[in-house]
């Protein structure tokens, strides 16, 4: 007789070209029958070299990159670098561009989550959700059309304000969109929130204890699911967000339950921070007035030759930034999403680190899948909410 | 509509045996029977895939396929074209024999058991004593195809969902089987034109409510549809034991699938919910079979509907309620029903 041979565990390749790993993610997973019994994610297959390409452009320039990172939270990518920029320069932008600049972060941050929402009800296998999302999203992105041009690269944020202030009815068309999205927010949890299915999926499916995130370095609502009321805009209020109350939603067990209603949460918060925005916003200049760093207006360039060398230079040349490090985080929908600027002078910086919020969340993937089921890892993979943007930079 | 077949069956009888003679006749006349039995059931096969996504593009708020044709009628057809002129991508490990007998092997039994159907007293191919039987040992040979499938495919994708897949059958089998034995208990046959004669009083769904509620779900799971589509789980799975499948190949997978489903559900409306009997006396004027498709087009609406609604279990989940819920429910439900049978004929 023959001798039996050892059984192997099976070793499979979830990605990167899978319809449930999210971008390009690729997981080596060794299968014990459906257990997991060992996780690999492995990253870089969209490296882009976008720090090193910011060396060569100038600060202006820098500002489209970081839509590009973490391409489903565009504006909140942008808003961490022109603060930098501007906490370089030693300089802050006006109050009407402080509010703009926070009703389309937060704008951002629903579009992000309800990406989120769709993708992971779709990884969960509840496939309406998607589509029920995306009704919304294309709202937000006609938002985003209607103020820079733009529906998802929107490059709107600018050291020193924004691009261009609302066109007229704009604010009213916010309005109602944040009037009316609180029911349809309400909708989605009809399906989902109390669904028997979709608990059983996610009640106890990754569970992350409030050390073991700390340790991991998780951020924003990955942090919050597990437990630790922790965010940067009320820890280190940036722009408008000091003057605006809102709560920060914390979750009790630290499984992708709580992440989800956290999310879930933090859609309603953000229309909250929207309505008080449009409520406090006044009307006013939405650059920076030293035109030294920002674009000269539009009639003076026509008639002040000094504003029109201003204008060239600016996109030409660009302006100049005075030597000096910063570090500077904001929260992105992801989570601590942060930019370290190495300047020496002149209009181009010497050095930029990115701190992408999924890099952490990726890396705890490891941890988190061994010992679960291999349909579980679609929910971890959706409860985490990476983008391979901002990983691979 | 029997006294019209009374009528016109020996003109045509006559008729074909002039033709063919006597000796052929009688298999002319099978064939012929078989094409009009199975041309309206795969034409209802081929119009569900339609009706899924209108109905469920009606449910996500989009207007759904609506290019083919006025509301995308040809759309079929069209579906049809591409599988048949698409090249047949085959894995180069793949076991060939297995593979190509797999998705023959699924649709098969998905079409033989239409042969013990009844639409009508008297419009039943075959109207043997043990009809019931004879669907469920046909229909668990599906089972076979889907382990083939995976097996021959040679990918870990595809034996991963054949083998959910078949555990998911096997399970879900059993405890579809035991919701039927009190039916059989109540009639007394396995035939299922007496089957559903005798609800011409009260259909079995009112003394047997649970038990089709766990029927249909039963039989959600074994025609492997959301959400309990473990082995198709394009989350995780890729598409299960199809993913090595191409072009037509694939689509018979699809048409075994949906058989089963247009299947299960006409056999959920014979056993549970009257068959081809008016809900009240007063409205017997519309035919018999009239009254089966809306009952068994009702079944077929829920499993789209279940579709576009829930997220899908997990594989142990899916398991423990196959296993620990829905066996001991129907066999305290047999134990019951043979019961108050007895009670009620002492």
């Amino acid at each position: 007789m023959e001798e039996p041979k050892e059984f192997q565990n099976y070793t499979i390749n979830f990605g990167p070209q899978h319809p449930a790993a999210h971008g390009v993610l690729r997981l080596l997973l060794e299968l014990d029958g459906e257990v997991v019994e060992r996780a690999d994610p492995h990253i870089g297959l969209l490296h882009r070299g976008t720090e090193k390409l910011l060396e060569h452009k100038t600060y202006l320039q820098g500002v489209p990159y970081f839509d590009r990172l973490d391409y489903m939270s565009m504006m909140s990518e942008e808003h961490t670098w022109v603060l930098a920029v501007e906490k370089l320069l030693g300089i802050e932008a006006p109050p009407r561009a402080q509010y703009i600049r926070v009703i389309y972060a937060e704008l951002t941050r629903i579009l992000n989550h309800l990406l989120f929402l769709g993708a992971h009800g779709l990884d969960v296998g509840a496939m309406t959700m998607f589509i029920y999302t995306f009704r919304e999203r294309e709202v937000v992105f006609d938002l985003y059309e209607e103020v820079c041009g733009a529906r998802m690269h929107a490059a709107y944020f600018r050291p020193g304000g924004v691009g261009k202030d609302f066109p007229e009815g704009h604010a009213e068309k916010i309005r109602a969109f944040i009037d009316d999205f609180p029911s349809k927010i309400d909708e989605y949890e009809v399906l989902l929130t109390n669904n028997r299915i979709w608990k059983q999926r996610l009640v106890d499916v990754g569970v992350v204890s409030e050390a073991q995130a700390l340790d991991w370095g998780f951020v924003g609502p990955m942090l919050r699911g597990s437990g630790v009321a922790f965010d940067l805009r009320k820890a280190e209020p940036y722009d408008a967000y000091a003057k605006i109350d809102f709560d920060i939603p914390v979750g009790k067990n630290g499984d992708s339950y709580d992440r989800y209603l956290v999310r879930v949460e933090e859609l309603r918060q953000s229309c909250r921070i929207i309505q008080q925005c449009l409520e406090q916003m006044e009307p006013g200049p939405v650059k920076h007035e030293n035109f030294k760093l920002s674009v000269p207006k539009q009639e003076d360039q026509e008639n002040k030759m000094e504003s029109l060398i201003l204008h060239f230079k600016h996109f030409s040349q660009g302006f100049e930034v005075p030597e000096g490090e910063v570090y500077l985080a904001t929260e992105s929908p992801k989570g601590e999403f942060g930019v370290y600027i190495v300047s020496k002078g002149g209009s181009k910086p010497y050095r930029v680190k990115i701190r992408p919020a999924g890099y952490n969340h990726l890396q705890a993937a490891k941890e988190m899948l061994p010992g679960l089921m291999l349909t579980d890892v679609t929910t971890i993979i959706g409860s985490i909410d990476i983008v391979f943007g901002e990983i691979d930079r | 509509m029997s006294e019209i077949l009374q009528t016109i069956l020996p003109i045509i009888h006559t008729f074909g045996e002039d033709l063919f003679g006597t000796l052929l006749w009688p298999l002319v006349w099978t064939v012929a029977k078989v094409v009009m039995l199975l041309a309206p059931v795969l034409f209802i096969v081929t119009y569900i895939t339609l009706a899924e996504r209108k109905i469920i593009g009606a449910m996500q708020v989009r207007p759904g396929p609506n290019r083919a044709g006025i509301f995308g009628v040809l759309l079929p057809l069209a579906d049809a074209l591409k599988l048949i002129t698409k090249e047949t991508i085959i894995p180069k490990h793949a076991d060939l024999p297995v593979f190509f007998l797999a998705p023959t092997l699924t649709l098969a039994p998905a079409l033989v058991v239409w042969a013990v159907v009844p639409f009508s007293p008297e419009l039943v191919l075959a109207d043997i004593n043990i009809g019931l039987l004879f669907i469920l040992a046909i229909s668990s040979l599906g089972a076979y195809g889907v382990l083939m499938a995976g097996w021959a495919s040679n990918s870990r994708y595809a034996f991963l969902g054949s083998m959910r897949s078949a555990s998911q059958m096997i399970s879900y089998e059993v405890s579809m089987g035991f919701t039927l034995i009190p039916v059989v208990m109540l009639t007394g046959s396995l035939n299922l034109v007496d089957v559903v004669e005798a609800q011409s009083d009260v259909w079995n769904i009112v003394p047997l409510l649970p038990l089709f509620v766990i029927y249909f779900i039963s039989v959600v799971a074994e025609t492997n549809r959301a959400p309990f589509d473990l082995p198709e789980a394009e989350a995780e799975l890729v598409a299960g034991f199809i993913t090595e499948y191409s072009a037509m190949s694939s689509g018979v997978f699809f048409m075994g699938e949906y058989a089963n489903i247009v299947m299960v559900s006409f056999l959920g409306a014979l056993m549970f919910l009257g068959g081809w009997l008016p809900p009240i006396g007063l409205l017997s004027f519309i035919p018999g079979l009239v009254w089966l498709g809306i009952k068994a087009g009702f079944l077929m609406f829920v499993f789209l509907w279940l579709r576009a609604t829930f997220p899908r279990y997990r594989y142990d989940q899916l398991m423990r309620l196959g296993w620990k819920v829905f066996l001991p429910v129907s066999l305290f439900w047999i134990f019951l029903t043979g019961l108050m049978i007895h009670l009620f004929k002492a």
